[in-house]
């Protein structure tokens, strides 16, 4: 008890006396950069995961193609679960002559449990969440059937054997998902007024729909009795995957975040490291006098070790505390577009952040404090006493791995955490090779200057280990800082060129043969711009080299209901913009007399296809097979007509085949779409302006939060920087008074230190520009699949900052160095 | 009637310290024979090189000796281990040095608490007090080292070295660093205290003024005594 308390003590002490204070902000740095990522992605992940709930409108959904059981709703009561149904079919609507095929949707009270219907009061002006489902006798059409049937609120249209009012316009479903074909125009309407439809017979496609949410231990416990109780026809659904669009944008985010705050880390224990060296080389001289006046070893070290861990407490806690505050920061704009509310965050963050301070005391901290364990007593008589040499690298090891194992935890992505561990660690060890072979020539090439340049030069020379780690933690933290300031604008204005603000909004499905000419006609007479229409052929993949393919060949059920389906094939010359070779080479005129296909990346693994592999199609009844020639990849943010498969045209062009498009369509220009749809009645448009929006805006906040959790590696780095030049410090002080003792003019004893500092300011900017362009590529290729240029001026900023760095330090370290008698600071010194 | 037999506090047999220097050998200390009684203030003298520093550190157990033994109040120092050494230092040592050795982030009171607080002692805050009042610093209790005078930094080194009630201080050149004048009021101070508190002094000085004011002196040369042993 007496330890701790004394451990205490010295723990105001010191932090009094100015000797933690980098410490302690370094791990707190540390703690909330790692912390608020941590937070803001576990929150992100838990709302995607309940926004995916939202495309099924529940938790679960039980579906039948007959009237289920009433045992399914007994059962869902019985676990306390909220229940509501919907019945799915598709029916003809009529209004006086006009008549539309519409996907009918009848539904219960309480209807979707999980996200919220949109409505409008009328066609073309701004729509609200809808608080109830359709009263009876009224429905809600979507702005197709309204245009089709030419309808308004408040007219009526006939359903079967029943006459209904339009008493609102539907803008979302938040359960219909984006499926790009076999649209209908919908309808929904309250399930009381089926009956009297008279739709409803033996015989009639209906899906009948048990939605079902509440806590998710009950949801699971219920899907596993529903599994276990099925009867033909009917089928559990849980979630399949959030909605792609916007995930992949926010997986995306999540990993820029993570490296962002890994930065931060391995910054922050640089200045750990250095911040603890530092407080060693002061705290020599103390351990030998406490050694002196009778306090062991283990007594001493026992006090360093609290003092230490108590540190880390308190700025795991404060850096915890900082962290969650920052992620409300980060989270407060999101939620509006990913959910109602964010789920709040759990605890494992916040046990992340205490880890990980003491993992980096333990890694950064304590071989520099083992040393003092080994200062024999005897220093206080005999300053030269010494116990041992500078602490072994070896002694990192630990804390590197302890660190490293951290890391990979936190970044939750294996490939991504070694990858930029392996780079940060290439990069620091090619630094201190490059300063250190550097510094030898240096100190060549200063013997030919003057006196003051020959003794700066010496220095370097004499102190070239510790000159090396100066220059090592110079350029890391520069780096930090290019990467923040030039690199992060680059990234951040290549990743928003992917999805720009005019993406297309619009896609036109089913245009024939022969429309194509007067669609585009179409455009031009309302001064649009020409879009790109492009063939689209059905086929079903027989054979992958003459082996057949079917369902039970795959074990994933993605892949099995790939298999099962018809894809989309395209015949094209040019290769689409916004899909990049990976692999093999785009359609040769060789390719073209033969045939050919090019195939897209995630699909040719997810099938096992490789380069050359022989692919057999069906396509109208008809087989044909082709080499896979090229492999693509695409870019799906870009929203544009993406293609699995395409061919060479000759192998396609005879077969039946539809048009599609895609285009942007300004608000202003709403009008437009009445106006194609009157025009070509048999094209089915579908609008993804709302998913655009959403994905837009929520990379527009990802954008602001990344911005944030740079400020905390933009810290770390300054505190590195700051660290750094406070490492060699008190050496100099002692040097520059003895120059001075012995007669140097203040002018020699400041362009001594100089020549010192121009080489290593010169020497980190360099190696700064070089490391920040490098982990700038590496990020823009591997993390956010991105084409990146590299800022040609990085260069300039590098050696800009390596000289601003060079005038701080010497102003400071000069000022410090001459601003007392040289007696004094002697005397501070001994 | 016999006299009780009085045990002397520093005993030291056959100590010799010897380093090595390229191939040869470097004779630091050879044979030291000496033995301080309880209440003497023994000075030890010599001129630079003679190996005064490094007896005053085998003699507090700092250093390791090449033979010898050195008992402090009966216990054989270097059967010690490391630990060992520094437990008796706690219970028996007192120090002052020639450059202070105060702890920078430490103000004066907490400079003086610290071996007692290191002894785990509840009443270290009120007998530092007493101390620093004692040597005439009752005011000066929350200046930092780094604000005070030489012969004030020395003052805390001495209620420091004598707050723990030491049976043997150690002093090496505790005068070197002051002018004439504060030297003088230091060592006035420490006899005054060596005094009061009945401790035995060991001190290393080049200063002649200083060691006739002890009631032995030892002098050293070429790392043996030429004269004072007992």
């Amino acid at each position: 008890m007496g330890r701790l308390r004394l451990a205490a003590r010295m723990l105001v002490r010191d932090w009094r006396a100015g000797e933690l204070q980098l410490l302690a902000v370094a791990l707190t740095v540390a703690v909330t950069s790692v912390t608020s990522v941590a937070f803001f992605g576990d929150r992100v992940n838990q709302a995607l995961t309940r926004d995916a709930h939202q495309l099924l409108g529940a938790d679960l959904l039980i579906t039948s193609d007959h009237p289920l059981d009433p045992r399914f709703s007994g059962e869902a009561r019985k676990q306390g679960l909220a229940s509501a149904s919907s019945t799915r079919f598709i029916s003809m609507a009529r209004r006086n002559e006009a008549s539309q095929l519409a996907g009918v949707k009848a539904v219960s009270e309480g209807y979707p449990l999980r996200g919220r219907l949109r409505i409008a009061p009328a066609l073309n002006v701004a729509d609200a969440e809808a608080d109830r489902v359709p009263g009876e006798g009224g429905v809600w059409v979507d702005e197709r059937l309204a245009l089709a049937l030419g309808v308004g609120v408040g007219d009526a249209i006939e359903l079967g054997a029943s006459r209904l009012t339009v008493s609102a316009i539907l803008t979302l479903e938040p359960d219909r998902g984006v499926t790009f074909f076999n649209l209908a125009p919908r309808l929904i309407m309250n399930v009381a007024d089926l009956p009297r439809t008279g739709l409803i017979q033996v015989g009639s496609r209906v899906t009948y729909a048990l939605l079902l949410a509440g806590e998710r231990q009950a949801i699971d416990t219920y899907a596993r009795w529903a599994r276990a109780s099925l009867g033909r026809g009917e089928r559990v659904q849980g979630l399949d995957s959030a909605r792609p669009e916007i995930r992949a944008g926010l997986d995306r985010a999540k990993q820029f975040l993570g490296l962002t705050a890994l930065l931060a880390v391995v910054l922050a224990g640089v200045a750990i490291g250095l911040a603890t060296r530092r407080y060693t080389e002061r705290h020599l001289d103390n351990y030998a006098v406490m050694r002196c006046l009778g306090a062991g070893q283990r007594q001493l070290f026992a006090l360093f070790a609290w003092e230490f861990v108590a540190l880390g407490a308190i700025a795991a806690v404060l850096g915890c505390a900082l962290g969650y505050g920052t992620q409300h920061l980060l989270s407060g704009g999101l939620s509006q577009f990913i959910a109602a509310q964010l789920p709040l965050p759990s605890w494992v963050p916040a046990a992340q952040g205490v880890l990980l301070a003491f993992v980096m005391l333990l890694g950064f901290a304590l071989p520099p404090l083992t040393r003092l364990g080994r200062v024999p007593a005897l220093r206080v008589l005999r300053r030269d006493a010494e116990g041992g040499g500078d602490w072994p690298l070896l002694s990192y090891g630990a804390g590197i791995a302890a660190l490293s194992g951290l890391v990979l935890w936190q970044a939750d992505d294996v490939k991504l955490g070694a990858h930029a561990l392996a780079g940060f660690a290439g990069a620091g060890l090619a630094f201190a090779v490059v300063a250190y072979v550097a510094l030898r020539l240096a100190a060549r090439a200063g013997r030919f200057g003057g006196v003051a340049w020959r003794y700066g030069f010496a220095n370097l020379r004499r102190r070239a280990r510790s000159s090396t780690v100066q220059i090592l933690a110079l350029a890391l933290g520069l780096t930090a800082i290019l990467l923040l300031t030039v690199t992060r604008g680059d990234l951040l204005a290549a990743w928003r060129a992917k999805t720009p603000p005019d993406a297309p909004n619009r896609f036109i499905l089913n245009i024939q043969p022969e429309q194509r000419a007067p669609l585009a006609q179409f455009f031009r007479d309302r001064g649009l711009p020409p879009v790109p229409i492009l063939p689209m052929v059905r086929g079903r993949l027989a054979a992958i080299n003459a082996v057949e393919v079917s369902a039970a060949s795959y074990e994933e059920q993605r892949t099995k209901r790939l298999v099962e389906r018809e894809f989309n094939l395209s015949y094209l010359d040019v290769l689409p913009a916004h899909n990049r070779i990976t692999g093999g080479s785009w359609f040769s005129a060789r390719d073209r007399e033969r045939g050919a296909l090019s195939i897209e990346d995630g699909i040719a693994r997810t099938l096992g296809v490789k380069l050359g592999d022989q692919l057999t199609w069906v396509v109208g009844g008809q087989t044909f097979t082709a080499p896979v020639t090229s492999i693509r990849r695409l870019d799906w943010d870009s929203m544009q007509v993406n293609f699995f498969v395409i061919a060479t045209p000759p192998l396609l062009e005879r077969h039946p085949t539809s048009y599609i498009t895609s285009f942007h369509l300004a608000g202003r220009h709403a009008q437009v779409m009445n106006q194609l749809a009157q025009a070509f009645p048999n094209m089915t448009v579908v609008d993804t302006s709302a998913i655009l929006r959403q994905a837009l805006a929520v990379m527009e906040r990802v954008v602001e939060a990344v911005q944030v959790v740079f400020l905390f590696t933009l810290a770390a780095g300054l505190l590195v920087l700051y660290a750094a030049l406070l490492a060699t410090e008190d050496e100099r002080v002692r040097e520059a008074a003895i120059m001075r003792a012995l007669g140097a003019s203040r002018g020699q004893v400041a362009s001594a230190q100089r020549a010192e500092f121009i080489a290593i300011g010169l020497l980190a900017g360099v190696l700064a520009a070089a490391g920040a362009t490098g982990i700038g590529a590496l990020i823009a290729d591997r993390v956010l699949h991105l084409d990146y240029t590299p800022n040609a001026w990085i260069g300039l900023w590098g050696l800009g900052l390596g000289a601003a760095c060079i005038a701080v330090n010497a102003m400071a370290s000069v000022r410090a160095a001459l601003s007392r008698p040289p007696i004094a600071a002697l005397r501070a010194a001994e | 009637m016999t006299e009780p037999s009085i045990q002397p506090v520093v005993r030291v047999a056959g100590l010799s310290k010897l380093v090595p220097n390229g191939d040869a050998t470097l004779a630091i200390l050879q044979d030291i024979e000496l033995a301080v009684m309880p209440g003497e203030a023994v000075a030890v003298v010599g001129a630079s090189g003679s190996g005064k520093s490094t007896l005053l550190g085998l003699l507090a157990g700092l250093d390791l000796p090449t033979a010898g033994s050195v008992h402090l109040a009966g216990v054989d120092l270097f059967s010690l281990d490391e630990d060992g050494r520094a437990a008796l230092r706690k219970r028996l040592v007192g120090f002052v040095f020639q450059s202070f050795q105060l702890l920078a982030p430490l103000t004066a009171l907490e400079n003086v608490m610290l071996p007692l607080e290191l002894a785990e002692r509840d009443d270290a805050e009120a007998q530092a007090r007493a101390m620093l009042a004692r040597v005439g610093l009752g005011d000066r209790l929350r200046h930092y080292p780094k604000l005070l005078s030489g012969g004030e930094q020395q003052r805390v080194a001495l209620a420091r070295a004598f707050v723990v009630e030491p049976k043997v201080l150690f002093a090496d050149e505790p005068t070197g660093n002051l002018d004439a004048d504060t030297g003088a009021a230091i060592i006035d101070l420490l006899f005054e205290l060596n005094a009061e508190r009945g401790a035995t002094l060991v001190l290393v000085t080049h200063d002649e003024m200083v060691a006739r004011r002890c009631t032995r002196q030892i002098r050293l040369a070429g790392g043996r005594i030429v004269n004072g042993a007992r």
